[in-house]
């Protein structure tokens, strides 16, 4: 208690210290005079009595001092003294301050709105779901083999069964559709999820429910719905009577159930989805077949829940025990199949698997800017210290205590971070929202709705190191006045920093360090910005302007016999509009993210190693696609009208399938089996891009429509018209075949491959933006120094004028250091960007890491900064006034 | 942090001011009469000490300041024992004279 007492006792002393002394003199005062009148009364005289009582009683001063501090806390007092002191620098020299400022706040506030950004989409990435850091997405491996398959559903149900340590599993395919409302069909995405998808993720719908128990059972048994709240505005208007409305998907009605709140887009980073359906109509939207029993068909993509405190490592080895057990009742079918938990920024099947590497750069990017912002501010500050070097010798010289200095010094450090962290805070808080508004225009079906919190963790690093940094460099001036001599100190005033003595020479080394790390920066964006206009330039294969649309078949529910008739006729007419240069049909198109067939295949002669299950993707097409999307035939034919049903099986294969399984053969003439069948090679084409630009080579082969026909397809027309034009030609025809039809709304290929790598371009966004703003701080720097170098050495020009030197000499000796120091920085940026973009070997595309366009293109821009900051300062300089300078 | 050096075995000072402030309130030098007048005047009290333990004292809430008017009408502040402040007297009390037995018994040994 009297502990608590006393701390108060000298918390309040803090704050009435003023009264407080006024008592102590007044105390001290009585006791002198009663010391007085007692030697009076001795009979001694006045002044005599009173000497007495003085020389009695001691210094008045150190006592007060003494007893001030028994009452508070020295340091305390002497620190609201320093934060006085050092709020009053500040305010004196505004310009250095406000520049200061403004640079640490760009450096923390950028760097915690990315940072967090960044964190919320590789750690929470679903806005509307609890506890994901116990939600891991789930997938299968195969021994041996690199990459991921799916899982199947038997598997599945059996990894649910047997374990433990998980909350729930649940099901999350990403398929595709047509969704017609009206007269107007679309393209959908759509997720076949598990019954349990909404309650296992914590997401409620904001109007009708989620799907039950029930729902997830029995085969295309319970035709339901869960749409999405965009769908539900843009496609219904807002409808209130919505629950309970059927609607036409994939041919089946459904009936839809439940709308789910305004910011879920389902789990799949980067997309959002339209609706959802349960596990039970896997069927109806997957053309590839009925999986929901078969062990063997790998199609799941899943997450699963932790329970609270399990670790993944342990529900890893979970798993294995059940896969190991699987695989011992199952050898036939799971032999070398494994699961893997992944945490959910690295989720194979989605967005985020994709964006990681580029997200790392970002960071990388933004922690680089943080680190320039504080070489900013040292640089000033040591600038400055060469200002103060004065003020610190006459203060040692008075007798300051160095440790008192010293602590002074750190207090206008810290103030100056304090301030500028507060401002990052504001910065992050706008930045986070604004962020978005510099991000490229999402295609459609792309949703940005990441989570912008400001994560306190971010926050807090990038200050520390700021306040670090700041604090470091804000001691120099106490550093450098510890090594004064103090009376030759006191005589000289700032030397002839143009010249570079030693002391300007850390000063240059930060200067130096900051045009480097902008160097690097800048030859990395550079080479990220080429890599994605060689990626955006670079052919996947085939031709990117071709136009995809069709009719909406499956909603109108059509049987095959007689889809089969209609897309025979259709593309007859289709053929025939003018302008439209060659036109077919197939299963899905390139870049979609609707799965390709997939299936075991034989090949005649071909010996699979022991563990190896050749499996094989596939397409279904019509004839003259090779000829429609551009795609060359290496040897062979393309498929004609005449491959259907009552003509031999048929197949064309690309080259990587040639080279894997017919190594050195010709391969025409040679059998395939794929399933149950088999089919004859007549073809080998060249082999394309089928998912994404960067994937590596892989085996492919297309099958005849007319042998293997599906109702959903697209159309896919090589044209020269408008897609307007293309759109009321289509109606047309279609209209004429049947009246009721909606025809897709036709899109260019090249849609959806920005969409696909929609990812990519956002990075590459932000790199720039870092980028840009690494050289606005570095600017800013070599203009602070070659600023206060000009201030500095003012007496120097003003003599070198004085002797004759004109405008031109003062503008170019002035000019010619700051290019120097540029120079020298870039020099050592060349050789760390040279170290450092190897590192994005694996995101550039096509673009070698040491490219000389973009390393030549950083060093030009840098140069061009640095002639502009070093230009206003050397001109400051070239009009000095000798008489005024060298009076003062 | 504190520089004081006292003349007094350290520490003691306190204990002798709470102990001069035993039987009423006394002002600063009326603290120092007291001590000197009861050590016979063998201790003497440095004003550089006593203010700061009267500070020190007042702080841990032991004794307690408050302005009042002096023999010959001068406005003085008069210092005044706490609750606290007599219990720590015993507490300083025992301890000391357990101290000096102690050092008694250590010294008197041939």
């Amino acid at each position: 208690m009297p502990r608590v007492r006393a701390w108060f006792c000298r918390l309040a002393g803090l704050f009435r210290k003023n009264r407080r002394d006024a008592e102590m003199a007044e105390e001290m005062q009585t006791h002198v005079d009663l010391l007085t009148e007692r030697n009076m009364a001795a009979g001694m005289s006045a002044e005599a009595a009173r000497n007495a009582a003085l020389r009695e009683f001691g210094g008045v001063e150190q006592i007060k001092e003494i007893a001030r501090e028994q009452r508070t806390w020295r340091w305390a007092d002497e620190f609201l003294q320093d934060i006085r002191f050092g709020a009053r620098m500040l305010l004196r020299t505004p310009g250095f301050s406000l520049l200061a400022i403004l640079c640490l706040t760009l450096g923390i506030g950028t760097n915690a709105a990315v940072l967090s950004w960044i964190e919320g989409i590789l750690f929470r990435p679903y806005p509307l779901v609890p506890h994901q850091d116990r939600m891991f997405a789930i997938i299968g491996t195969t021994r041996g083999v690199e990459g991921h398959n799916g899982l199947s559903y038997p598997d599945f149900l059996d990894f649910e069964k047997n374990s433990t340590l998980f909350e729930s599993f649940i099901v999350d395919k990403i398929t595709g559709t047509t969704l017609s409302v009206g007269d107007r069909a679309e393209r959908a995405s759509c997720g076949i999820v598990s019954a349990n998808y909404f309650d296992a993720l914590g997401v409620h719908p904001i109007l009708g429910r989620g799907f039950t128990r029930e729902e997830g059972i029995g085969r295309n048994a319970h035709p339901v719905t869960v749409i999405s709240y965009r769908t539900w505005r843009d496609r219904y208007n807002f409808d209130p009577n919505i629950i309970g409305r059927t609607q036409y998907l994939n041919g089946v009605q459904h009936t839809i159930v439940g709308v789910a709140p305004e910011r879920f887009h389902g789990t799949f980073v980067g997309y959002s989805f339209n609706f959802w359906v349960p596990v039970s109509m896997q069927e109806t939207f997957d053309p590839t077949g009925y999986k929901l029993e078969e062990r063997g068909a790998r199609w799941i993509e899943g997450y699963a829940f932790l329970k609270p405190g399990v670790s993944r490592q342990q529900a890893q080895s979970e798993l294995d025990s059940i896969a190991q057990r699987l695989e011992n009742d199952f050898p036939e079918i799971d032999r070398g199949h494994e699961v893997e938990l992944f945490p959910l920024w690295k989720t194979p099947f989605n967005g985020a698997g994709n964006m990681s590497p580029t997200l790392a750069i970002t960071m990388a990017v933004v922690f680089l800017v943080l680190l320039i912002a504080c070489a900013n501010v040292s640089n000033l500050l040591l600038a400055r210290s060469l200002l103060r070097r004065h003020e610190m010798t006459m203060r040692l010289a008075l007798g300051a205590g160095r440790r008192r200095l010293i602590k002074q010094l750190v207090t206008e450090g810290l103030l100056l971070s304090l301030i500028a962290a507060l401002g990052g805070i504001a910065v992050a808080y706008w930045c986070r929202n604004a962020l978005v508004l510099a991000f490229p225009e999402p295609t459609a079906g792309i949703v940005i709705d990441f989570p912008g919190q400001i994560d306190w963790r971010v926050l807090a690093v990038s200050t520390g190191i700021c306040i670090l940094a700041t604090v470091v460099f804000a001691l120099m001036p106490a550093i450098q006045a510890s090594h004064v001599d103090l009376s030759g100190a006191l005589k000289t005033d700032g030397g002839g920093v143009v010249s570079g003595t030693s002391r300007s020479r850390l000063r240059s080394a930060l200067v130096l360090v900051q045009v480097a790390l902008s160097f690097v920066l800048l030859a990395g964006t550079g080479l990220l910005l080429q890599s994605l206009s060689k990626m955006r330039n670079a052919s996947p294969g085939f031709a990117t302007d071709v136009v995809s649309t069709g009719a909406d078949l499956f909603s109108a529910g059509y049987k095959p016999d007689r889809a089969k008739t209609f897309v025979t006729l259709l593309l007859d007419r289709v053929r025939t509009i003018p302008g439209v240069e060659s036109a077919s049909v197939a299963r899905v198109m390139p870049f979609s993210y609707n799965v390709f067939s997939s299936a075991p295949i034989e090949v005649d002669g071909y010996q699979p190693a022991p563990t190896e299950r050749p499996e094989g993707d596939y397409i279904q097409i019509g004839d003259d696609y090779f000829a429609t999307l551009g795609i060359p035939l290496i040897s062979g034919r393309e498929f004609t009208r005449n491959d259907d049903e009552n003509s031999p099986l048929v197949a064309i294969i690309n080259e990587t399938m040639a080279a894997k399984y017919w190594p050195g053969k010709d391969p025409l003439g040679q059998r395939l089996k794929v399933r149950d069948s088999w089919m004859q090679i007549v073809g080998v084409a060249k082999t394309t891009n089928y998912r994404t630009k960067l994937e590596k080579p892989m085996p492919f082969f297309y099958v005849p429509m007319r042998q293997n026909f599906f109702v959903q397809n697209t159309f896919l027309i090589r044209t020269r018209e408008s897609l307007g034009a293309v759109m009321n030609a289509m109606a047309r025809e279609i209209h004429a075949l049947d009246p009721t039809l909606a025809p897709i709304a036709p899109s260019r290929l090249q849609e959806q491959i920005d969409r696909i790598s929609y990812a990519q371009r956002l990075a590459v966004t932000l790199v720039a933006l870092f980028g840009g703003m690494a050289l606005f701080l570095a600017a800013i720097g070599l203009y602070a120094v070659m600023s206060y170098s000009v201030s500095q050495s003012t007496r120097e020009l003003g003599m070198r004028i004085a002797l004759g030197a004109g405008a031109r000499d003062i503008l170019r000796l002035v000019l010619s250091r700051g290019l120097r120091l540029t120079l020298a920085g870039v020099a050592l940026g060349g050789i760390a960007a040279l170290l450092l973009t190897r590192l994005m070997g694996t995101m550039l595309y096509k673009v070698s890491p040491r490219d000389p366009v973009a390393f030549g293109l950083a060093l030009i821009i840098l140069i061009l900064v640095a002639l502009i900051a070093c230009f206003v300062p050397a001109r400051r300089a070239s009009r000095l006034d000798p008489a005024h300078v060298l009076r003062v | 942090m504190a520089k004081e050096k006292p003349d007094l075995v350290h520490g003691t000072l306190d204990m002798l001011i709470l102990k001069a402030l035993q039987h009423g309130p006394r002002h600063g030098l009326g603290i120092a009469d007291r001590i000197q007048q009861m050590s016979k005047d063998i201790l003497r009290v440095e004003q550089g000490s006593l203010y700061p333990a009267l500070y020190r004292l007042e702080g841990q809430g032991w004794i307690k300041a408050e302005w009042g008017v002096s023999d010959n009408n001068r406005r003085a502040r008069y210092y005044k024992l706490t609750a606290a402040g007599r219990k720590q007297l015993a507490v300083e009390r025992d301890h000391w004279s357990r101290i000096t037995k102690g050092i008694d018994l250590v010294l008197s040994e041939a």
